[in-house]
């Protein structure tokens, strides 16, 4: 049995937790890129509010590391202006309902300007910030807003759901010469997962099905990335074989993947924590049913968050976002249908 | 004080003027006839603010300027010839008939943009000047703006990071006494709306008179002194007057006519040639500078009519740094 635990703590050793991988993920790129900078509240000596830039201000001093007043506008603003003039600054949004504070940056200035200027000016950007519910924040702490993006032309969105994934998009993200706005989700911080090796780079717009099945198709993003793994498997003990497909970004948004995955199961599952109104679940499934109508054998369904703001209370709150049990139950029904 | 623009230099400055004005009159008449569509907010009147601020600056410096833009992308380059394609909506525009009359950029002459949401581009010139220093290079941002934008949210948070962080930007506000339709001093509780709030953040506020070419370039090349030598961001209150109305739907009617009358008066090309006939400049040489003008805004007008329309297809370029538009795979 000591073997055992010593390779179970070997094991453990490996895994770092989903909150380390954003500052490893920031830290690779800034040594790698000198023009990488980090600007937003907190995120100097204090390491961030959810110490997801815990180390980097040690590492790189407050040249590169640069605390900010409460000032969201400014943020944006300032990263990008720097962004136009050669740098590739890293805005954190500490939490992501605080994106209305900027939303003008976010809709009107930063995916427009490369449009509007016939292609003259490059906004290498990324605007990160923790997402989503599941912690009792209550309503304006705890929204899942990668639709409020979503809904503007111009904007690349990330929302990755494992820790070598954040360390592969950040890099992909703070490479990439279009703006990045990079969803961390909150529920996700403490999650643990095996790293990411030297150089891992994950392509933006590259889903991964992350478990394979025959039955039915489980898209998921971010937090519901776990949700839809954990149904599959109470659902595999049923005999029901669920594929889940990790969209880990919404533009570029992978539907190539989704097809493919349909064309072997015929049968959709859309998991997503932001409401079902507007949701990006919505415009995948209106893709699907342009696209891809023949390969279905079934309506498809969304398990989404429900129309209202998001309630305090733990029991409130799992009434309102997508519960395991509330994926069960909707693959079951499609699995009989 | 002994001038510090000579002759030659003034009658460049005015000729530069002269093209501004030709250009906005040119807009406004092309506006009329159908050839400019959706709007136009002319700077006719403010001309000498982008003059004289231009030469204050150097080549690598960063300009950012509001949907009442035209004077600036002019003074910093762009040609009468590729304003009036974009606002005409021709292949040859500025901007490839993306942005029109209110984001007219050139992003090589330095002209980071124009932005048509009151006080949003304050930050990013923050930014540019953030990005100056983080480069270790001495380029200044400027960031002109109505005085409308003092009482936007970014305004303050623009002034308040530049000072903590001590960065090489200035706030050049053209007060021309109208916000939109209002007047300034009826919504804002200080009479000087830019440069009194600016001790509040610790900066310097200044005034000058935004329609003596001279005076405004001496300014900003002062403060602009000042924030490459790593004092800070100051902010300067260039004050103005708007010749037509807010933009092409108002005629501006709410104005006292006493109030025109007297700010017509003060017109910056006139004053730019009273300088000129002071400083020994001939009356020839300055009529020829205006011949010059008109006939360099006629040719831009000729060009640009003959211009073709964009092709539709680029409609769906730009988007991204690749050149495409595509969201999907």
């Amino acid at each position: 049995m000591a073997d055992l635990t010593d390779a179970q703590e070997a094991d453990a050793q490996r895994q770092i937790t989903y909150r380390e991988a954003v500052a490893e993920g920031i830290a690779r790129e800034m040594r790698r890129d000198p023009a990488v900078v980090c600007l937003g509240e907190d995120i100097g000596e204090a390491g961030g509010v959810f110490k997801t830039t815990s180390g980097l201000f040690k590492e790189f001093g407050p040249g590169r590391v640069w605390d900010t007043p409460i000032s969201e506008q400014a943020i944006v603003g300032a990263a990008m202006g720097a962004a136009m003039t050669g740098m590739r600054p890293v805005a954190e949004i500490m939490f992501s309902d605080f994106l209305a504070c900027c939303w003008d940056y976010l809709a009107n200035e930063i995916p427009k300007v490369r449009y509007m200027t016939g292609g003259q000016v490059t906004v290498p950007l990324v605007v990160r910030t923790a997402n989503g519910g599941g912690l009792g924040f209550g309503a304006q702490h705890s929204q899942a807003t990668e639709n409020w993006a979503f809904t503007v032309p111009g904007l690349k969105i990330a929302a990755p759901s494992t820790p070598a994934d954040v360390i592969g998009m950040m890099a992909s993200a703070i490479r990439s010469d279009d703006p990045v706005v990079f969803f961390e989700h909150k529920g996700l911080f403490a999650s643990k997962g095996p790293p990411a090796p030297p150089d891992h780079v994950v392509e933006l717009g590259k889903a991964a099905v992350v478990r394979e099945g025959a039955d039915i198709t489980l898209v998921a993003l971010a937090s519901m990335v776990p949700v839809a793994l954990t149904a599959a498997d109470r659902l595999a003990r049923e005999g029901i074989e669920a594929e889940v497909v990790d969209l880990r970004c919404l533009v570029p948004l992978d539907v190539s993947t989704v097809l493919a995955s349909l064309d072997k199961t015929s049968r959709l599952t859309i998991v997503e924590e932001n409401p079902y109104q507007g949701g990006w679940g919505a415009t995948l499934v209106s893709v699907v049913a342009d696209e891809g109508f023949g390969l279905l054998d079934a309506p498809v369904r969304r398990v989404a968050g429900e129309c209202v703001p998001l309630p305090f209370a733990d029991a409130l709150e799992e009434r309102v976002i997508p519960t395991v049990d509330k994926v069960v139950s909707a693959v079951r029904e499609l699995a009989a249908y | 004080m002994a001038p510090t623009v000579s002759g030659d230099e003034l009658l460049t400055l005015y000729e530069q003027m002269a093209v501004i004005r030709r250009t906005e009159k040119a807009a406004h008449d092309l506006f009329l006839s159908g050839l400019v569509k959706g709007t136009t907010h002319l700077a006719a009147g403010h001309e000498a603010i982008a003059v004289g601020a231009s030469a204050a600056l150097r080549d690598d410096d960063y300009v950012f300027a509001t949907y009442r833009g035209h004077h600036h992308a002019l003074a910093r380059g762009a040609t009468p010839e590729e304003c009036l394609a974009e606002l005409m909506s021709r292949a040859t525009g500025l901007c490839k008939a993306k942005g029109g009359s209110m984001h007219l950029t050139k992003a090589s002459a330095g002209m980071l943009g124009s932005y048509a949401i009151v006080g949003a581009h304050l930050p990013m010139a923050v930014g540019a000047a953030w990005s100056a220093r983080l480069r270790g290079t001495d380029q200044l941002a400027v960031a002109f703006f109505g005085d409308g934008a003092t009482n936007i949210g970014a305004f303050h948070e623009a002034l308040n990071l530049a000072a903590v962080w001590k960065l090489p930007v200035l706030f050049v506000c053209e007060n021309n006494l109208y916000m939109e339709y209002t007047a300034i001093a009826d919504v804002t509780a200080v009479p000087r709306p830019a440069a009194d709030r600016a001790p509040a953040y610790g900066i310097p506020g200044e005034t000058v008179d935004g329609n003596d070419v001279v005076l405004v370039k001496e300014t900003v090349a002062r403060l602009a002194r000042r924030a490459r030598a790593g004092d800070g961001p100051a902010v300067l209150e260039a004050e103005t007057y708007r010749h037509y109305g807010h933009s092409r739907a108002d005629p501006a009617t709410y104005r006292p006519a006493e109030e025109v009358e007297r700010w017509l008066k003060h017109d910056p090309l006139d004053i730019a040639r009273g300088r000129l006939d002071r400083l020994g400049v001939s009356a020839t040489a300055i009529d020829a500078a205006d011949e010059r003008a008109t006939a360099v805004v006629q040719a831009a007008v000729d060009a640009a009519k003959a211009a073709p329309a964009p092709d539709p297809a680029e409609a769906l370029t730009d988007v991204w740094a690749d050149g495409g538009s595509a969201w999907r795979t």
